[in-house]
């Protein structure tokens, strides 16, 4: 049985716009080449993979891509934004998915009970928990 | 000449040797770096939000600091502060009214920065610029062919508006590497992700990352893996002796800044590199190639 999704374009998002906002990102421009996710690094530990967010976030479907770990598997490396034929700043996408989540309250990491070996640089630690913890 | 310098947090601790074997590496080409009187941690990660100026306060900060030392360059070593410092200046750059946000909340500031005044540049595009043959006149050492595999990471390649170089195939390193006598090993996973502060919070994704990227440079012949990112050199190294502990015939490869492969064999004191603080060590190599 196939599953009817049913689109109300009319109806407002108000996830989706923020997160339009938090990321400046035209999303409508990506036609699914999937040059995103075979060049991504981490692709391989993320539920959903980036094409697939992009297609979702055009959808509407941010309640969806709000239980998977693909944003916090990301590691802001750039290359899908670099390598995307049609300018979709992918990372910047992730960025402000991210964003959405902690302005909510969630925080990806609790830095209390983290253990953290001692010679870790501090450059790991700041860059992590600019990105995990609001 | 002189130039303004930003080290950054990590280079005053465990990249203490990055910084050590560049300023006098660069003292041989005349070139004196000096310290900016005061600086802050630049953020390491720029924020991509478009309403979130907390984070590039610390930047510009650090980049009126730099104009007010007179000076129209600033020199940046770690790769992480590079990417940092030059996007929060372009960020004030494109965006008036943000730029403008800013300057009203550094209100006690006595100057303000407009994205312009001082250029950030990044090691490899300061030795890059350095006369055809500059290098090669002065190396002491021979390396006997050492097999260096080049690894560039992210930060000065991605965005193309801060790459030092072509962001899909660079070869700014191959190029200064040409100047030695070491054979370059071309790996295909040269100027990918390490997946950087990752780290911290899944370990695992970053071993399974550095098993597949070391892998392929050692099936390739290299004996070396030269970068100049101190988080990459921290998940190249440190997370090889994770390996090392599951997979005995793992093939771990010794990682050095490319500014410790330019000062052992430009002559400079051998005590700057600061073994100490490498996880493969890689001193065994380098007297067998002598190196040391």
């Amino acid at each position: 049985m196939t599953t009817k999704l049913v689109l109300e374009p009319h109806k407002k998002n108000a996830d989706k716009e923020q997160l339009e906002y938090i990321s400046e990102v035209n999303v409508t421009a990506c036609y699914q080449c999937g040059n995103c996710s075979a060049g991504c690094p981490a692709v391989n530990f993320m539920e959903i993979p980036p094409n697939r967010i992009i297609r979702m976030v055009q959808l509407g479907c941010l309640d969806e891509i709000a239980d998977s770990n693909t944003p916090w598997i990301c590691a802001a490396c750039i290359t899908c934004s670099v390598r995307c034929p049609r300018g979709v700043d992918i990372a910047r996408v992730m960025e402000g998915l991210r964003q959405l989540a902690l302005r909510k309250g969630y925080s990806r990491v609790n830095i209390n009970k983290l253990e953290i070996p001692e010679e870790l640089p501090p450059i790991a630690l700041v860059s992590n928990f600019r990105k995990f913890v609001l | 000449m002189e130039i303004s310098y930003y080290p950054g947090c990590t280079l005053k601790a465990n990249a203490k040797n990055l910084e050590k074997t560049t300023l006098p590496l660069l003292e041989l080409f005349d070139i004196q770096a000096k310290e900016l009187d005061s600086w802050y941690c630049c953020g390491v990660s720029f924020s991509q939000a478009s309403d979130n100026l907390m984070q590039q306060l610390a930047p510009i900060r650090t980049l009126i600091r730099a104009k007010q030392s007179g000076n129209d360059k600033l020199l940046v070593l770690c790769d992480m502060c590079y990417n940092t410092l030059k996007r929060a200046a372009n960020f004030v750059l494109e965006d008036e009214e943000k730029r403008q946000t800013i300057k009203d909340f550094m209100t006690l500031e006595e100057m303000h920065y407009d994205g312009d005044e001082v250029e950030v540049i990044h090691l490899l595009s300061l030795l890059k610029g350095l006369p055809d043959g500059a290098i090669s006149r002065k190396i002491k050492k021979s390396s006997h062919g050492l097999k260096i595999a080049p690894y560039y990471g992210c930060m000065i390649l991605r965005p193309k508006e801060v790459a030092v170089d072509d962001s899909n195939a660079p070869i700014i390193m191959e190029n200064i590497l040409s100047e030695l006598d070491v054979e370059i090993i071309d790996f295909p996973f040269r100027n990918d992700c390490c997946t950087s502060y990752q780290i911290v919070n899944e370990r695992e994704i970053v071993k399974e990352r550095v098993r597949q990227l070391v892998g392929s440079a050692a099936k390739r012949g290299a004996e070396m893996i030269v970068l100049s990112c101190p988080l990459c050199n921290y998940n190249l190294d440190a997370v090889q002796k994770d390996i090392l502990k599951e997979d005995h015939y793992f093939n771990a490869l010794p990682v050095l800044y490319l500014s410790q492969l330019l000062a052992l064999m430009l002559g400079i004191d051998p005590e700057v590199n600061d073994f100490s603080l490498h996880y493969i060590d890689p001193q065994p190599i380098l007297k067998e190639k002598g190196l040391l």
